[in-house]
């Protein structure tokens, strides 16, 4: 499985060149690799439908305890084969569809890593590979809906997009580190059977809520529903993928991961029921709002989301059947419908379901397969779709006191699904002409053959059920339940109460789809789109705005270009958190092990501090340098006194150069000026003096507690024995820290060369020291060459 | 002692602070000399305090006559002086060069590097380009 994914990664990495070669040939040559992985992925069938999981392990970074490893049951399997299935035939589709555009290969490079990062999050097991797939399948659909770039909305719905679920991923990490911390485990495998652990234990809240953001962000789930829509600025391949078997699905696919860990309690129940059925009806409706074929089907997406979610809340064995059969129902029409109205837009310029219209003569394969994709849509037998129809209210009918609730939902939603299906697939072949200005023709084979094959699966399935139930849904069923679980699919199950349930919702989808055109354009939609559709991206665009506000202001507050402004707030932040923590932890002692003080030291510490604050209050520049190197010369005096004669012999060295050169540069100045507020000056003394208080108390605590000299003594022991060197600080700086020593001789070195080229450009501009930048930047050139 | 240069270095840090928050980058370069001088006095303090007594080995001997003053602080430092010397003339130099280029130590005139915008917002639509 390692090959099998890491394979699709290593081609989206070369696909721009062999599109280079393979010209527009490239779609059929590059399907041929999901091709090969759907093959291989479709042998496993066998041994999982058995009910023997496949998990293989590869070290990844074992210094850290992590593995790269993959685990196939029935729920990744059927995922995995929608990913390379679909994702092969997209591939395909796209060689036609993006023919002739000028980044042809970068498209496929993008579209094959969204692939790959799919594959992996299906088939992943550790948490930690889950998650930066998970977080990979949101940069590539970020760069795939953004990739017609030029344009600014498309831009904005690519960001849209990658904010919203790349928010969520982060909540996702959160919830799958705690709830690594809960079962000791990074393993999904191992977490499966752990299920009671998690939920008894006081974390479950948080990782539920986590968890749930990262589902509810992916896979659009009211609040977060209005991403998706907006998704559909991508090229249109890249929606059919999106929306039938990538992305979006992940957040479906992590909740039914998860649910025999988290699932089965009434928060589970009530949360993922509640939204998921809000979800489907709104999106359900609001799809009716559109006349735009891919917006249509958009929203029609979000309600089968919403459908899973509701399916998977409930839990029930039935519900979970339901959910997993929908999940192919309804990869296997969306796939096709989405490239369908591709294929209609690319022969005719455009998507609008009022412009379009009596396509039936010219595209004829086209219409064959988008019209029995938009059959089973429509959940009429004997299409796949009428039987997951069917599963859905039996698991409505068999869910319990909330049956009833999700019983009335799914109507509503099916109905106006029915309605929107109905729209989208007759409405562009059938009736007068449309208004179009290209002529249109038949698409080629390469577009009009995955959506022939899909809505063709959808067919086979609805009549012949057999071939998936058994196998692969029975599997992925009993992968989510965590125990085997029968069960057989038909389309006639003889007169019964789904049956029923599906009268009413033809009635109303009929109903609906008779009266769409005055519907559409109702006060009731244009209301329900105005609050829901467009509200929560408007909201969403201002809260991004807000937040630049906010920073723009903060950088403004923080950030304002004076660095005394920098230092003040440095210095506070030192005051408040280290005096506070000083303050609530330390117990402050008076150092007891300490040398008396004699009164000539005594004075020169007086002269020290006096010297500072001369120098502080002082506005003479000259007495100020006296002050300094009083202060300085005072200062070697201590060293002197305390057995350190090498620090005195330098710091008397370095003072009388200091006062030097200062006085040199003094010479050339203007006198101390430019004074600030009363304010702003009490304010930094105080800031300054809490500043001095706290390093004073750290010092005092320190000296109150041992010192350990075993470094010191270390060093002292070895300075003749290894070293041959009497004077301890020298051997040490020279010897046992030779190399720290020669860094500082460079720096000292850059030091000076900087000091020589700018006193080299003094020299030069002494004549006209209101010389601009500009000449001054070629005298530091020519300095520069000088040097 | 210790506790004494503990407060002297303490107070020295506050008179270099309160320096370099000044608006005059003249009182900026001398509150950073001050601030060399205090962490050295600092560090020097920390190592504890030993009268008379230098590390070094006498004659003949192998080993330094306890008690020695610690020579790993006086290391430490012996360095830091000399760095914050080349700190000193650079900075001093570099205010002199801006001086001579602007005419002026007022640190708050010194703003032509700053944007006037930080953020490219677009105010009158209230949403942020993409």
């Amino acid at each position: 499985m390692l090959w099998a994914v890491l394979s699709i990664f290593v081609l989206a990495a070369v696909a721009p060149f062999i599109a280079r070669v393979t010209k527009q040939a490239t779609g059929w040559v590059l399907g041929l690799l999901p091709l090969a992985v759907f093959a291989y992925f479709a042998q496993q069938i066998g041994p999982v439908a058995d009910g023997t999981p496949i998990r293989q392990v590869h070290a990844w970074v074992p210094s850290l305890d992590l593995t790269l490893s993959f685990y196939l049951d029935g729920l990744s399997l059927l995922f995995a084969l929608l990913v390379t299935g679909i994702g092969t035939l997209i591939v395909v589709y796209a060689g036609g569809y993006m023919h002739g555009h000028d980044q042809y290969g970068r498209f496929f490079s993008q579209l094959l890593l969204f692939m790959g990062a799919m594959l992996g999050l299906v088939v992943a097991d550790n948490i930690i590979a889950f998650f930066i797939f998970f977080e990979l399948t949101s940069f590539a659909s970020y760069l795939l809906i953004g990739f017609y770039h030029t344009d600014e909305d498309n831009r904005q719905a690519a960001r849209k997009a990658l904010v919203v679920t790349g928010g969520g991923g982060l909540a996702l990490l959160a919830g799958l580190l705690l709830l690594q911390q809960v079962t000791g485990t990074m393993e999904f495998s191992e977490m499966l059977a752990l299920g009671d652990t998690v939920r008894a234990h006081p974390y479950y809240t948080g990782i539920f809520v986590l968890v749930i953001l990262g589902a509810f962000t992916k896979s659009a789930q009211f609040p977060f529903h209005f991403w998706l829509p907006a998704a559909m600025a991508g090229p249109t391949p890249v929606s059919a993928y999106l929306h039938s078997a990538t992305m979006v699905k992940a957040g479906v696919f992590l909740l039914a991961r998860l649910s025999p860990v988290l699932g089965g309690t009434d928060l589970w129940l009530y949360t993922l029921v509640s939204f998921g059925a809000f979800t489907m009806v709104l999106s359900a409706w609001l799809g009716l709002r559109y006349t735009d074929l891919k917006q249509i089907l958009a929203y029609t997406t979000v309600m089968v989301l919403g459908l899973l979610t509701m399916l998977l809340g409930v839990g029930t064995s039935a519900a979970v059947k339901a959910a997993m059969v929908f999940i192919l129902v309804h990869a296997l029409y969306k796939g096709a419908l989405f490239m369908m109205a591709g294929s209609v837009d690319h022969e005719t310029g455009t998507r609008d379901v009022l412009e379009l219209g009596g396509l039936r003569s010219e595209m004829p394969y086209t219409m064959a397969g988008g019209l029995l994709a938009a059959l089973s849509m429509a959940g009429l037998p004997p299409l796949f779709g009428f039987i997951g129809k069917e599963v859905t209210y039996e698991a409505a009918l068999g869910a319990g006191p909330i049956g009833i609730v999700v019983l009335v939902a799914s109507v509503l939603a099916n109905a106006a699904l029915l309605a929107g299906a109905l729209v989208v697939g007759i409405k562009p072949f059938f009736g007068g002409e449309g208004s179009f200005t290209r002529h249109p023709h038949e698409a080629p084979v390469s577009m009009w053959l995955g959506p022939g094959i899909l809505a063709t699966l959808g067919l086979a399935f609805g009549l012949v059920p057999s071939l998936v139930d058994q196998t692969i849904l029975q599997a992925a069923t009993g992968a989510v339940l965590q125990s085997p679980y029968e069960f057989y699919l038909a389309l006639w199950h003889g007169i019964n109460a789904p049956l029923i349930a599906s009268l009413v919702t033809f009635a109303i989808g009929f109903a609906l789809y008779v009266q769409w055109a005055r519907v559409q354009p109702s006060g009731f939609m244009q209301a329900l789109d105005g609050f829901f559709g467009r509200r929560p991206a408007a909201a969403f665009e201002r809260g991004l705005f807000e937040m630049a506000r906010l920073s723009q202001w903060t950088t403004r507050r923080v950030q304002d270009g004076t660095f005394r402004h920098y230092l003040l707030t440095v210095l506070s932040t030192f005051v408040v958190l280290v005096g506070s923590s000083l303050l609530l932890q330390t117990n402050i002692q008076w150092p007891t092990e300490v040398l008396g003080v004699r009164y000539y030291e005594a004075a020169l510490a007086g002269i020290i501090v006096l010297a500072a604050l001369v120098a502080v209050r002082t506005h003479e520049r000259f007495i100020a340098i006296l002050a300094l190197s009083i202060g300085g010369y005072a200062i070697a005096l201590l060293y002197l006194l305390f057995g350190a004669p090498d620090l005195a012999m330098t710091q008397f060295t370095i003072e009388t150069l200091s006062i030097i050169i200062l006085v040199i540069v003094l010479l050339n100045l203007p006198g101390i000026s430019g004074q600030v507020s009363l304010a702003s000056r009490v304010r930094d003394a105080v800031v300054a003096t809490g500043v001095g208080a706290i390093i004073t108390t750290i010092a005092l605590t320190v000296l109150s507690t041992p010192l350990d000299r075993y470094v010191s003594d270390y060093l002292a022991s070895r300075s003749y024995t290894e070293a041959r060197g009497h004077n301890i600080v020298n051997v040490i700086l020279v010897d046992f820290r030779a190399l720290d020593t020669m860094g500082e001789i460079g720096v000292l070195a850059m030091a000076a060369l900087g000091v020589y080229v700018l006193m080299r450009m003094m020299r030069q501009n002494r004549d006209t020291p209101e010389a601009s930048i500009e000449s001054d930047d070629k005298v530091l050139t020519e300095a520069e060459e000088t040097a | 002692m210790e506790a004494l240069l503990a407060i002297v270095s303490g107070i020295l840090f506050a008179c270099s602070f309160y320096l370099m928050m000044r608006r005059n980058l003249l009182r900026f370069v001398i509150g950073l000399i001050i601030l060399g001088n205090a962490a050295n006095l600092l560090i020097f303090t920390m190592g504890r305090l030993t009268r008379d007594h230098p590390p070094v080995i006498p004659y003949g001997a192998e080993l330094p006559i306890e008690p020695y003053a610690n020579p790993l602080p006086q290391a430490l430092i012996l360095t830091a002086i000399v760095i914050s010397f080349g700190l000193l003339v650079f900075a001093l130099v570099l205010v002199f060069r801006n001086y001579l280029t602007t005419n002026t130590l007022d640190a708050d005139t010194l703003d032509a590097a700053e944007p006037d915008e930080p953020l490219d917002v677009h105010t009158e639509t209230r949403r942020l380009p993409a």
